[in-house]
């Protein structure tokens, strides 16, 4: 049968199935095959907190969503055009995320009465009561087929099944006229020590393209021109690992070792155990007993010289409260990376929120202002940590840095720097006693950025106490009240003192629109998107997106002030949005916000903005 | 390197309570460094003393040396990030019963399960004292304290026996009045390669006085006590002529020249037996059952933390082909757009 082969822009294909049938790694694998075919890609799992849910139940459904094109692919889309789903609970959890005009495919196999009845249908015909019969339904036998085709392979048959996801992987190649190679050689590394896994996995990825070439159910299949990129050399990151590495690459141009004390806890984990894998660069890292050590190792690292940095999510930021307050009164550098979770307490551990804020802002006793730097995509949580260290580093504070599971387990392409084009760091650290001290005065400052110098323990004629007491310039415990006044400015005067070396706030459109979209951290993606859509349809609307959050760029009021409207859009009730109240009353900012667990979709943003213009 | 006590007292006024046991540890430390600098070669800079929350706690500010006074019950983390991170640094955690025992307990037991090479003094006068008077979690059971008024009724904690249980590999126990004995154990833990843990048994004398007074009273001190010395056997009273043996699985006080007991029965103490059966029992012991046991209990060989760590970041650094960040960067798969 000839095969028309239509040209798209881009798709978007959610796989899903029950947590164990390794959605997660197919996604995975058809987003590498197209970024190695030079396509733009951007991920989202979307996956339970439970690492086995009861089989078959809507509780247990992983997914995946991969989102291939060959321009401005900002967002992992909203709507999928092919929805794989590997049981009947994925295809009910699933398939409102299909366009109307979306292939399904499904694993008819999977589709008996008791299966129906345990994914919650209340009918015996799923199709019929998701009202998706009259939709382009490809209803593929896989798991016989994946049996049919491994049945001399002598394997036991619960290994044969794990396989199934490949034979579904090979439909959507052949949908989308992807070669198979990239993917065949991922088998051959990921399987060296048994050929026959590389085997096995090979037939069943072919079986399944050559399934799909030979049904009359795929009529059409489409092609993906590859961009004409930038030149250079790529590779795919995802947030968690850019965050290690941009701060590995901090640790390099300021000559401090990097020492990373933290405990895991999703979905921040993935940082301490790229830390952790590169030794080689003189990493060191402490897996600790709690989270409450993850920070104090760090800040006595810190103290002796290293860049510190602690990892963690929600629930761990909360139990670093005190030790934050500590690494401030002490003023030593320290990073604190927050990949924020869906709360309050367990929360939704594995879905993404922007709720974090008002605790980076405010959650501590006592006057303790922290900086606080977002990252905005997964590869911009290499610079965003870079930053964030560079800054912690040469002002002697600690810096949060805010992340989100939306772009810590999220990937795309990355057109890999070259250290050269980063800046040096340059720590102020003190090797000599000054000849106008008779001892070390622990807290004197460099007049233009208010840091404290860094005497490093070893240093001879240096020995100094720092610690949770107030103390004055020279070091001495001290209750003075105007002592305490002043170092209280003191501290908080030195974040807005950044503010002077931090890029400007940029404006994506006009500078004086009918509305000003402000948005911060990990909604970059949905945003760019929703203003293109917007002024594709000629509408005088403008994005600011905050990667500072505190300090806040220097012309950040001179920006709100050329517009007429302000509408804040973020994944919490308004944190933002009334932290820029608080500092900026003069203006008026109405608000979009949404806190499910779940990321912006573009339309609602779209729709959002309209309905104000 | 020659220095004196003079060369690690701090210009801070001192501003524990007259009479306070703490006063005492601060002379013993004092006098210990030189010692430890002569047996050691260690400079003046390379001592760092680190301490959580609690009266105790204050010590680093008398030190001229330098020094971390931290938050409640954390001084082990920071101990812990500030060997990591250094461990040339001579590391020494100043703390309280309840700043390592209550609030910090987890710090400390695994600290000590790490063995990592810090030294931890433990300030255990049975009481809070900086919140004025409060149980703890070594007060005997049936305490009276504000937070107590009709008695405890929780076992108390014996720090040694929570060294023992975490693996550790060095234990220690003197009183604060024995100030020869702290002084010679301080030189003893810093000498040693691990966490080494010791407890100073000392007196609160305004909210727990004379807590201890039972077995450190001069009068009595040497019949309600025994100092264990490494291959000596465990003699003690004030005439030496008790000694301890084990009757069964229980050690027993016994008095040689009576029941037929002679010298050779008495036991030998090893501090070096890996096994720490014995140890813990000798940590264990109470008055007026069996004396209370002071010096080294227990000091054993193992690796360190801070060692192994560094080991394994040289080691996986000279066998990588990745040099600096830019190797990182283009290593693994990655793809070219001409």
């Amino acid at each position: 049968m000839q095969h028309k082969v239509i040209d798209v822009q881009d798709v978007v294909i959610r796989f899903s199935g029950d947590s164990g049938d390794g959605m997660q790694l197919t996604g995975t694998l058809f987003a590498d095959a197209s970024a190695l075919l030079g396509n733009e890609i951007s991920t989202f799992p979307d996956f339970p907190a439970e690492i086995r849910a009861p089989q078959g139940t809507v509780a247990g459904v992983s997914g995946f969503q991969v989102h291939v094109g060959n321009c401005a692919v900002h967002t992992p889309g909203d709507y999928c055009d092919v929805l794989v789903a590997m049981n009947p609970a994925a295809l009910k959890c699933n398939a409102k995320w299909a366009k109307p005009t979306a292939t399904i495919i499904v694993d008819i196999d999977t589709f008996d009465a008791k299966s129906i009845a345990k994914a919650g249908f209340l009918t015996s015909d799923p199709f019929e009561e998701l009202d998706i019969k009259k939709m382009n339904v490809v209803y593929a036998p896989i798991t016989s087929l994946t049996r049919e085709s491994l049945k001399d392979s002598g394997q036991d048959p619960k290994v044969i099944l794990r396989s199934k996801n490949m034979f579904a992987l090979g439909i959507c190649f052949f949908m989308y006229n992807m070669p198979l190679n990239y993917t065949e050689e991922y088998f051959l590394k990921k399987f060296k020590k048994n050929p026959l896994l590389v085997d096995i996995n090979k037939k069943v990825l072919k079986d399944g393209f050559n399934y799909a070439g030979n049904i009359q159910a795929i009529a059409d299949t489409y092609f993906i021109q590859p961009p004409k990129h930038k030149k250079g050399i790529y590779r795919n990151i995802n947030g968690n690992q850019a965050t290690a590495w941009g701060l590995m690459a901090a640790s390099e141009k300021s000559g401090r070792p990097l020492f990373c004390g933290s405990y895991p806890i999703t979905p921040a984990t993935a940082i301490l155990e790229e830390l952790a894998a590169h030794k080689e660069l003189g990493i060191k890292t402490l897996q600790c007993e709690d989270e409450i050590a993850g920070i104090c190792t760090s800040i006595g690292a810190s103290y002796a010289g290293s860049l510190a940095v602690t990892s963690t999510s929600g629930p761990g930021f909360s139990l670093k409260s005190e030790a934050l307050g500590l690494a401030v009164i002490t003023e030593l550098p320290l990073v604190v990376v927050n990949v924020q979770r869906s709360g309050p307490s367990t929360g939704i551990p594995t879905k993404t929120e922007q709720t974090d804020l008002n605790q980076a802002l405010y959650g501590r006793n006592g006057e303790c202002p922290i900086a606080i730097i977002a990252s905005h995509s997964p590869s911009h949580c290499f610079d965003a940590a870079f930053y964030a260290a560079k800054h912690a580093l040469e002002y002697m504070m600690p810096v949060i840095l805010l992340s989100e599971g939306f772009l810590g387990n999220g990937s795309e392409p990355w057109l890999i720097p070259s250290m050269k084009d980063y800046p040096a760091i340059n720590p102020p650290i003190i090797d000599t006693l000054p000849q106008d001290e008779p001892y070390f005065y622990p807290f004197k400052r460099d007049e233009k950025t208010l840091a404290r110098r860094w005497a490093l323990p070893g240093t001879p004629n240096l020995e100094h106490r720092i610690g949770g007491l107030e103390k004055n310039h020279k070091g001495a415990v001290s209750s003075d009240p105007l002592v305490h006044e002043q170092m209280v400015a003191e501290r908080a005067e030195k974040i807005e003192r950044l503010a002077q070396e931090i890029p400007l706030q940029k404006v994506i459109g006009e500078q004086d629109a009918d509305v000003l979209i402000v948005s911060w951290g990990g909604t970059y993606g949905h945003m760019l998107s929703a203003i293109d859509q917007l002024h594709k349809e000629n509408k005088s609307v403008s994005l600011a997106h905050f990667d500072y959050i505190s300090p806040l760029p220097l012309n950040t009021s001179d920006i709100f002030g050329k517009f007429k409207k302000i509408i804040v859009c973020e994944l919490n009730s308004g944190q933002f949005a009334n932290y820029l109240r608080a500092k900026f009353p003069q203006y008026q900012f109405m608000q979009y916000n949404k806190v499910q667990g779940q990321p912006f979709i573009v339309a609602e943003i779209v729709e959002a903005v309209k309905n104000i213009l | 390197m020659k220095f004196t006590p003079q060369d690690f007292k701090s210009d801070q006024e001192v501003k524990w309570c007259p009479g306070c046991g703490d006063h005492a540890v601060l002379a013993s430390v004092q006098r210990a460094l030189p010692e430890v600098s002569e047996a050691l070669g260690y400079s003046h800079e390379r001592y760092v003393f680190v301490s959580g929350i609690g009266c105790s706690s204050r010590f680093p500010y008398y030190m001229k040396t330098y020094g971390f006074h931290g938050i409640h019950g954390r001084a082990a983390a920071i101990a812990t990030g500030i060997k990591v991170a250094n461990p040339t640094l001579s590391v020494w955690e100043m703390t309280g019963d309840g700043d390592s025992l209550a609030i910090g307990g987890n710090h400390l037991i695994h600290a000590i399960r790490r063995n990592i090479d810090i030294n931890i003094v433990l300030f255990n006068n049975r009481i809070y004292g900086l919140t004025k008077g409060q149980y703890s979690p070594t007060s005997k059971w049936g305490t009276v304290t504000k937070t107590s008024p009709f008695g405890t009724v929780e076992h108390p904690f014996i720090p040694g026996a929570l060294v023992m249980g975490a693996r550790g590999t060095f234990f220690a126990r003197t009183l604060d009045v024995e100030l020869q004995l702290t002084q010679d154990i301080l030189v003893e833990a810093a000498k040693h390669d691990g966490t080494a843990l010791v407890e100073v048994m000392q007196n609160c004398v305004i909210f727990n006085d004379k807590t201890h007074a039972e077995i450190s009273d001069r009068e009595v001190r040497a019949d309600r006590t025994i100092v264990l010395r490494h291959g000596q056997p465990m003699i003690f009273g004030k005439n030496k002529d008790k000694g301890l043996i084990l009757d069964g699985i229980r050690l027993k006080a016994v008095t040689i020249g009576q029941d037929g007991i002679t010298a050779d029965d008495i036991l030998v103490h090893n501090a070096e037996e890996e096994n720490h059966g014995i140890h813990m029992m000798l940590c264990e012991m109470q008055w007026p059952e069996l004396p209370v046991a002071l010096g080294v209990i227990r000091k054993v060989k193992d690796r360190t933390y801070d060692d192994m760590v560094r080991d394994q970041v040289l080691e996986i650094a000279n066998n990588s082909s990745i040099r600096c960040m830019d190797d990182l960067l283009h290593s693994g798969s990655t793809w070219e757009i001409k």
